[in-house]
């Protein structure tokens, strides 16, 4: 996808400061996200991904900076509007995150709670979701009793079933063999082409990013060190840059 | 000076506790009186906490009154006081005994399971998930189960105080040989107004700090297994201690309203 300067990205972050204490985790980070493409952001571990994205749905604070999704400035927002666009968000953790007192079926009915249109006919939703993950075999399962794969699925489709207009993946890969891995990715390629949606996608996964990314940006030293396609990266003679794709 | 650091510390930290522990209070009464009501849920936890806890309290209510009555008796026979049996048993243990002893056992067991689970939902980020999808977690977890142990607690005291009235009665039938009946009668003339009505509204209060400390020690838990231990322990920890505060607060008021 190319960068157009007259498009307005769906997704802006503006000189973003984050730290704890002492540790300032994220420098002047600044990124946008365009309509339909996916990016890719890279980073070592303890690099602030999750701390980015946690402060882009609000669950975190950052001390400085802006974030604009879909045109609103997420830090001017009321509660109420920010449920309401944060419904307009996938975001899958890390750990899946299901919520293991309920069965898988009641997981995905959950974020319909607050949709009382959608909850009218929420069996069909549930139905629909599962399936396009392929697990409704597991409908009436407890998480517990799931692989991590089948987790991770679930949990995609649980942020699936708002339809979401961003999703927003952590590490998506994380803990799979490499087999389940690719079943994720390619599931995360047929979401998007189904549902067009524009993704974020964390990962640590070389092959991931090659076959996922539009476009790619590194994190390093709490800020977006670099940015551009897979093959250019790939190819560049940065030293920082080359240690990730050894 | 590295001691007086330390307890300096501690201190604080003891008193910043404190700040954050009336914050969430103040928190829970917003979200409790502001719509939507998680009424399903709510009757969710009523169930659970009453269910998992029956059981254990019924068992330690017989035991209570079994070991009192029996402790008691060769005292009173001494004295030639046995007929003083049942107004002692059922006011000691009405008033002060059953409501203290059974909300311990629930602060060890519904509050450190309150603690257990939400702190695991936190370190799991299953909290998070809830935020993001545009559920209020504060309103879905924490306002259902402190009303729940609120209001479970008052019912689970007064079924522990009748089953330890009920071990006292069986004790007395099988050494006093006074019949059921003649000892429940004596035992509910014995009971006045002023002793019920604060015991009964002590045990609300008793049930909204297992709840809320459960809930905030769950809620604001530290990160990895080993937050989800602290914050199962020291839910136990600190609503135990808030137990007995509340009792000698509601001792102390008891006394100016009915002069006991
Ligand atoms: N709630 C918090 N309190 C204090 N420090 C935190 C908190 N959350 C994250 N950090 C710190 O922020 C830094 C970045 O953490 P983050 O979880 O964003 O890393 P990450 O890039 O997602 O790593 P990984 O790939 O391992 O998930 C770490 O140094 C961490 O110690
Ligand atoms: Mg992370």
């Amino acid at each position: 996808m190319k960068k157009d300067t007259n498009i307005k990205p769906v997704l802006e972050i503006k000189n973003l400061n984050k730290s704890f204490d002492n540790n300032h985790v994220l420098i002047d980070f600044s990124m946008d996200l365009y309509k339909g493409e996916n990016l890719v952001i890279m980073g070592k571990s303890g690099s602030g991904k999750s701390v980015m994205i946690k402060c882009l749905v609000g669950l975190m604070y950052a001390d400085s900076g802006e974030i604009h999704i879909m045109g609103k400035d997420i830090s001017k927002l009321k509660q109420t509007d920010l449920n309401i666009l944060r419904t307009k968000i996938g975001f899958l953790f890390q750990g899946s995150a299901l919520y293991d007192s309920m069965t898988v079926r009641e997981n995905l009915e959950f974020p319909l709670r607050n949709h009382k249109e959608m909850y009218e006919n929420k069996d069909e939703l549930v139905i629909e979701s599962l399936e396009s993950v392929g697990l409704l075999s597991a409908i009436d399962l407890m998480p517990d009793e799931l692989s991590g794969g089948m987790k991770r699925r679930v949990a995609l489709a649980r942020t699936l079933i708002l339809k979401p207009k961003i999703m927003i993946y952590d590490e998506p890969t994380t803990g799979l063999d490499p087999i389940t891995a690719k079943e994720i990715i390619q599931l995360m390629r047929d979401i998007q082409e189904k549902y067009s949606t524009s993704s974020l996608i964390i990962t640590h996964d070389i092959d991931c990013a090659r076959v996922i990314s539009n476009r790619m940006i590194l994190l390093i030293d709490g800020t977006n060190y670099v940015e551009g396609t897979f093959k250019e990266l790939e190819n560049s003679k940065d030293k920082k840059v080359k240690s990730f794709f050894k | 000076m590295a001691i007086s650091l330390k307890v300096s510390k501690g201190i604080k930290t003891f008193f910043l506790e404190i700040g954050e522990l009336i914050y969430f209070a103040l928190r829970f009464f917003k979200e409790a009186f502001t719509k939507p009501f998680e009424f399903k849920e709510l009757m969710r936890q009523c169930y659970n906490m009453g269910n998992k806890s029956i059981l254990l309290v019924s068992i330690t209510g017989f035991i209570l009154g079994l070991v009192f009555t029996l402790q008691s008796r060769p005292t009173l026979m001494e004295f030639g006081a046995e007929a003083w049996m049942p107004s002692m048993v059922s006011i000691s243990i009405v008033r002060e005994i059953g409501p203290i002893i059974i909300a311990l056992i629930c602060a060890g067991k519904i509050s450190s399971g309150i603690g257990a689970e939400l702190g695991s939902m936190r370190v799991t980020e299953q909290i998070d998930a809830m935020e993001v999808s545009g559920t209020n977690p504060f309103k879905y977890l924490v306002v259902t189960r402190v009303l729940a142990a609120t209001l479970m607690l008052p019912l689970l005291i007064i079924l522990g105080d009748a089953i330890a009235l009920f071990g006292s009665a069986l004790v007395e039938y099988l050494k006093g040989e006074v019949s059921f009946l003649l000892y429940f009668n004596k035992v509910v003339n014995a009971l006045k107004f002023s002793d019920v009505l604060p015991a009964t509204i002590k045990s609300f209060f008793f049930g909204f700090a297992i709840g809320l400390v459960g809930c905030f020690k769950g809620f604001y838990c530290k990160k990895g297994t080993v937050g989800v231990g602290e914050a199962s322990n020291s839910a136990v920890v600190y609503s135990s201690m808030l137990l007995f505060i509340i009792d000698f607060i509601a001792v102390f008021v008891s006394d100016i309203f009915f002069e006991i």
